[in-house]
């Protein structure tokens, strides 16, 4: 069993704080993502998992033993890191036995590893290459084949793909998943792109200024983000968020921008907010993908209205378009074929169903 | 017609040698060869010319008037002192590259070692016995080897010990230049590896503290092979200044005492200058370049292709 548990883990550099005291629950097998921007203290939790950074305060407990003072080496796991880290000077073979041959392990058995290892991300006729010799994309293979033939508790994997060309990178993700389906061995992974974390992750660990937004699946963060932080950080593009005011008018709540567009709330979610009808202080969020072209069948709680398009970016399958609604800048995802252009008036649609609310002040999702 | 055809082909065959010429300049490898001819020249000049005119000096009788061919290598063959200072040549050569190449080690790891902030001064002052003027730091050793009023045998003397004879005694006068030999060359060897341990990535000894690496097998398995290039170039070249290591002999004890400490080159200065027998000291001198290329070509085999690796 190798599940990671970390308590209240803080971590300060001198005096300053970069992880402020987190809690998180790894179970056995399980492969978690931890996302967030620069400086969020995502990786330096990835090293003080790994042993490589010396823990302030709290506990870090990796398959039922505390390893607070447990050096690298005997904490059982594997990292692969950004630059891969492979050593320069030994073939393949010998990067990927170097932790074997260190451990002793009888000279077969290292060959029958690596094999099998090599034979899993495919790079068994590279074994006798240098890591010059190679490409990124094959260096990477190698960096991961470090990690699994040492058949560790747990896998750390620390931005592994943000030195490779966008097409590799993509590549790489679906190697990545397919590995850990194969090998099955708790992974804790390091990223600041938000599409690696949702793509690859079971759970994702939302990171920010030091402490955990929010942990959830994929599908979680992105349909109930807890934070405003969140709501923001997850999805691509962002999601739009306007300062809003709620009022409530004959039993019915409606959202007021202060351009004086008004929104209907839709009806189930009147008990939710009605305790905030009144306040000046919220934040009105929605997905670009609420805000579509106008159709024939409008649903309930779609609501139109009429802008001027600043800006139209056509991607193929859908048109971004961007537009200033009452003082924010707002992006929409129209149908290519709905004849959106710069400079342009349009009528489109906003899908209320998948509204948020948002304190203004404390950035909780209400 | 006709007319103009053979003025045609006249400018022809007159713009033909200019355009070629043109075309010559214009080549990239004549216009590096143009860039490199100052220093291709004072190669020449300054290296070239002086090794042939050694070579020719050699050949030549102490009158320097007559060729006797390999007369001078015969002579010094049959003498035991040359034998003497070829063997003492090579003791301080590889004793002082091999101290000054640990030391140097060591040092740089403590240097390494030291947050940045620290780091500055103590490479600074670590430097300085490398900055002084060889001549003049060996002065002052030599007043400190002085057997009767130098501050190491007053030492010495604290602590009941009897007077050293540092430059007097033939086997402590060897221990003595090596002393200083050590002393001058370590900081040299400090800061190239310094440099050289700098540019090994601390992800490297990351990875190999997650491998499992102790502080020993890190230094066997990953320092040291990343450092080998550097390592082989700077031995390299401090054997070569090592061995042709004129000053720190000539002022500490000018070959003595009974030529026990003569290298190459302070010989060849007895034999040729002060002797007066320059086709003699030439020889000795000559005898340098087949024991250095011997060692060249042992120590540098492997650089280039290392280097393709990194």
């Amino acid at each position: 069993m190798s599940q990671v548990t970390l308590h209240k883990v803080v971590k300060n550099y001198d005096e300053t704080p970069a992880v402020r005291g987190i809690d998180l629950d790894i179970a056995d097998k399980e492969f978690v993502v931890l996302v967030g921007p620069s400086g969020c203290g995502k990786s330096t939790t990835l090293r003080m998992i790994a042993g490589l950074e010396d823990i302030t305060d709290g506990e870090i407990v990796i398959g039922g033993d505390v390893v607070n003072d447990v050096p690298p080496k005997d904490r059982d796991i594997a990292m692969v890191f950004q630059n891969y880290a492979l050593y320069p000077h030994m073939t393949v073979f010998e990067n990927m036995s170097f932790g074997l041959r260190l451990k002793r392990v009888p000279k077969d058995e290292i060959r029958q590893r690596v094999e099998s290892a090599a034979r899993i991300l495919d790079i068994s006729e590279l074994l006798d290459r240098k890591p010059k010799q190679l490409s990124g994309g094959q260096r990477q293979r190698v960096a991961m084949g470090r990690a699994i033939v040492r058949d560790p508790k747990v896998f750390l994997f620390d931005e592994p793909l943000s030195n490779l060309d966008a097409k590799l990178r993509v590549q790489m993700r679906t190697e990545i998943k397919k590995v850990h389906q194969k090998v099955r061995t708790t992974t804790v992974y390091v990223t600041h792109d938000q599409v690696e974390a949702m793509t690859l992750a079971d759970r994702v660990v939302v990171m920010n200024a030091g402490l955990i937004e929010q942990v959830g699946t994929p599908n979680e963060l992105y349909h109930h983000p807890r934070t405003r932080f969140v709501a923001g950080f997850i999805g691509s593009p962002a999601m739009n968020f306007v300062p809003c005011r709620l009022e409530e008018a004959s039993g019915a709540l409606r959202i007021l921008l202060p351009g004086g567009h008004a929104f209907p709330v839709p009806a189930e979610r009147t008990e939710r907010y009605r305790r905030h009808a009144g306040s000046a202080d919220l934040v009105f969020g929605l997905r670009p993908e609420h805000v579509t072209e106008t159709h024939r069948n409008v649903e309930p709680n779609q609501e139109a209205f009429e802008v001027t398009l600043e800006v139209t970016e056509p991607m193929g399958m859908e048109t971004l378009v961007y537009f200033q609604l009452d003082g924010a800048e707002v992006c929409g995802r129209v149908n290519p074929a709905a004849g959106a252009e710069a400079g342009q008036p349009m009528t489109l649609l906003a899908d209320l169903n998948h509204m948020h609310l948002i304190d203004g002040t404390s950035g909780l999702v209400l | 017609m006709v007319d103009t055809a053979t003025k045609s082909g006249a400018y022809a065959g007159a713009a033909r040698p200019r355009s070629s010429l043109k075309r010559l300049m214009q080549r990239k490898s004549t216009i590096a060869f143009l860039l490199t001819l100052p220093l291709i020249l004072i190669i020449a000049s300054l290296v070239i010319y002086p090794a042939f005119y050694a070579v020719h000096l050699a050949t030549l009788s102490k009158s320097m008037t007559k060729f006797v061919g390999f007369g001078n290598f015969t002579f010094l063959f049959k003498r035991e002192v040359f034998w003497m200072v070829v063997q003492q040549s090579c003791i301080f050569a590889i004793s002082a590259v091999v101290f000054k190449a640990l030391i140097g080690f060591f040092v740089a790891h403590f240097i390494h070692a030291i947050p940045t902030k620290g780091q500055r001064k103590w490479r600074g002052m670590l430097l300085v016995p490398w900055v002084i003027p060889p001549a003049m730091s060996t002065l002052a050793w030599f007043w400190l080897f002085d057997p009767s009023y130098s501050a190491i045998n007053w030492l010495l003397a604290l602590f009941g010990i009897d007077p050293v004879p540092f430059l007097g005694n033939p086997y402590w006068a060897r221990f003595s230049v090596i002393l200083v030999n050590v002393w001058f060359g370590a900081p040299f060897f400090m800061i190239m590896y310094l440099a050289a341990l700098k540019s090994v990535p601390e992800q490297l000894y990351e990875a190999a503290a997650i491998d499992g690496a102790n502080w020993w097998q890190r230094l066997w398995y990953i320092t040291l092979p990343m450092m080998r290039n550097i390592i082989s170039i700077t031995v390299m070249f401090s054997l070569i200044v090592t061995f042709a290591n004129f000053d720190i002999v000539r002022v500490l004890t000018a070959g003595g005492p009974i030529d026990k400490t003569h290298v190459f080159a302070t010989y060849a200065f007895l034999l040729g200058i002060q002797g007066g027998d320059i086709p003699l000291g030439a020889a000795v001198s000559l005898f340098m370049v087949p024991i250095l290329g011997i060692s060249a070509i042992f120590i540098l085999r492997d650089v280039t292709k290392r280097g393709n690796e990194a």
